[in-house]
């Protein structure tokens, strides 16, 4: 074993990283759903979950109890090998696929070994996270058909048609951030566009390059809404008129793992939304000595909500809360007194202001769920093939010539 | 450390590895640990209450069949596109007008596509005649 460990240095190292990045995925999937029901309910003026824990704090957690303890009811005529197949797949999928995001430009040492903040750093990052959430699909189809109920059948073959239309727009509109990055590697593309217009307006994609990408960024984002499966283009749990679409059939901790794959692909969703069109971890301020104090936002607003925390938690309604927001606060705070450590300083630059911008696209979706209402299947299908796929092939046509005209 | 050689997938396929067993213990604990009290009805297929009909694998719509190769047709535009993008700064006028070409090509048979309605979720996609 030592022998294999110490002709494997990369396994070793990545072991570490692959367990705790996996630990905190399940957790920030956890409190997704918190913060899903949290905003919804605030939109729809309502509380939200407020009884357990504090503000509903420890949902998540009564919430995978619950699932893990309910009867695992499988229906009679279901094949059970796929039955049992599908949520697996579809979970696994799910969260493999946020092995190639990097977090950070800053390598870090794990046992002695200098390490980036990604699982792994592949020069076709890109394309591999493709061909991982493609699979996604197998999960929605399999689990539709192998429930041996109508409901769950046309759900599936609902999701899967929708998936795969909204696949194309999706492929298709990332190519233009391909012609600009010339890289399929998702750390070069983040670097592609640093640097600012007249001196503060970051090059992200979104806005730099020889040609702004803005029309590929909402065809991206429209499309990654569509692909996860997510409102208003949710038909396949359409209650209204499927009950619950592919996973109606599913019950306990097989019902979970659906929601799970589905709350982890709207992460990496997210994330790749941040690397290809707004700059990935760079920072929104320029690197000059005029905006040095920028280098300590994050420890300002760990400072802040730690404060907030502790002062909001010490009136709080129950003696539960008047202990765990305060200790929370506490937490926080400490974190802001690390990050002001000078070595500590520079490394957290990069993960902090990717992981704001990927809670920014979260709230975005929970946002998109709480405003729009769902729209028909055959308006769905339509909007898709016939302006989503036109467009993102217009994005293409006119990139490529906004790059051969500057081209020198 | 980009890696290029084959090195950089191991991490890959230890991610999966793991994912995957997570997924099978979690699938494993849910038939395991929660109680069972199974009975027949319990076990019947979800209708809304009423006693299901027929078998679920019954025939459906031949749209789905069509927008599956619709779907491989540009799929295969779409992994085309790729490797264009990732060297269009080598081929520059030469590979902009090579990709309008190709582009043009396949949006004649997007809008016979649509001419014949095969996007139109409504409508059938073949005309049938009028004797039928």
């Amino acid at each position: 074993m030592n022998e294999f460990a110490s002709q494997h240095p990369i396994l070793v190292v990545a072991l570490p990283k692959i367990v705790v990045l996996l630990l905190v995925l399940l957790t920030s999937l956890a409190y997704l759903t918190w913060f899903e029901r949290k905003v919804v309910a605030h939109i729809q003026s309502r509380w939200g979950p407020y009884r357990v824990g504090p503000h509903g704090l420890l949902q998540p957690l009564a919430d995978g109890v619950k699932f893990l303890f309910k009867e695992d009811v499988t229906p009679a005529g279901a094949d059970k090998f796929v039955y049992f197949l599908a949520p697996f797949l579809s979970l696994s999928l799910a969260i493999t696929s946020i092995a190639v995001i990097p977090f950070g430009p800053k390598e870090f040492t794990v046992f002695g070994q200098p390490t980036p903040l990604a699982i792994t750093n592949l020069n076709i990052g890109l394309l591999v996270l493709f061909a991982i959430t493609s699979m996604g699909v197998y999960g929605v189809a399999l689990a539709g058909w192998s429930s041996n109920s109508k409901y769950p059948l046309l759900g599936g073959l609902r999701s899967s048609a929708q998936m795969i239309s909204y696949e194309l727009a999706l492929t298709m509109s990332v190519v233009g951030v391909i012609l600009m990055a010339g890289t399929f590697n998702l750390s070069e593309i983040v670097m592609s566009q640093q640097g600012f217009h007249w001196g503060f307006l970051p090059r992200w994609n979104l806005i730099g390059g020889p040609m702004p990408q803005l029309l590929g960024f909402l065809l991206f984002f429209t499309a990654a809404v569509a692909e996860t499966n997510r409102a208003p283009f949710d038909l396949a749990e359409a209650e209204s008129e499927l009950v619950a679409g592919f996973h109606t059939e599913y019950a306990s901790f097989k019902f979970a793992m659906f929601f799970m794959a589905e709350y982890s692909s709207m992460i990496t969703v997210s994330c790749l939304a941040t690397i290809l069109f707004f700059g990935g971890w760079l920072s929104p301020f320029p690197q000059t000595a005029a905006f040095a104090w920028a280098h300590y936002i994050p420890a300002a607003a760990f400072a802040l909500a730690g404060l907030a925390l502790i002062f909001y938690g010490i009136r709080y309604l129950t003696m539960f809360g008047r202990v765990v927001l305060p200790v929370l606060g506490v937490v926080l705070g400490a974190l802001a007194l690390l990050f002001i450590r000078p070595g500590v300083t520079e490394f957290v630059q990069g993960p902090f202001w990717f992981l704001l911008k990927v809670v920014f696209f979260l709230f975005v979706y929970v946002w998109v769920r709480g405003t729009l209402p769902r729209l028909r299947y055959d308006q769905l299908m339509g909007f898709g093939w016939k302006l989503l796929l036109p467009l993102s092939i217009l994005n293409v046509v006119i990139t490529s010539l906004a790059i051969v005209l500057t081209q020198r | 450390m980009t890696g290029n050689d084959l090195q950089s997938y191991a991490p890959l396929l230890l991610h999966l590895t793991l994912a995957m067993a997570l997924s099978g213990v979690l699938v494993l604990l849910s038939s395991l640990v929660g109680w069972r009290r199974p009975s027949t009805t319990k076990s019947q297929p979800y209708e809304c209450g009423i006693t299901p009909t027929g078998d679920a694998r019954e025939p459906f719509s031949v749209k789905f069949y069509l927008v599956a190769m619709v779907f491989i047709l540009f799929d295969v535009e779409a992994i085309f596109l790729y490797p264009w993008a990732y060297i269009f700064r080598e081929l520059r006028w030469f590979g902009f007008v090579e990709m309008i070409l190709y582009i043009g090509i396949l949006l004649v048979g997007y809008f016979y596509l649509w001419k014949k309605g095969a996007l139109d979720w409504n409508r059938p996609a073949v005309r049938r005649d009028r004797a039928s």
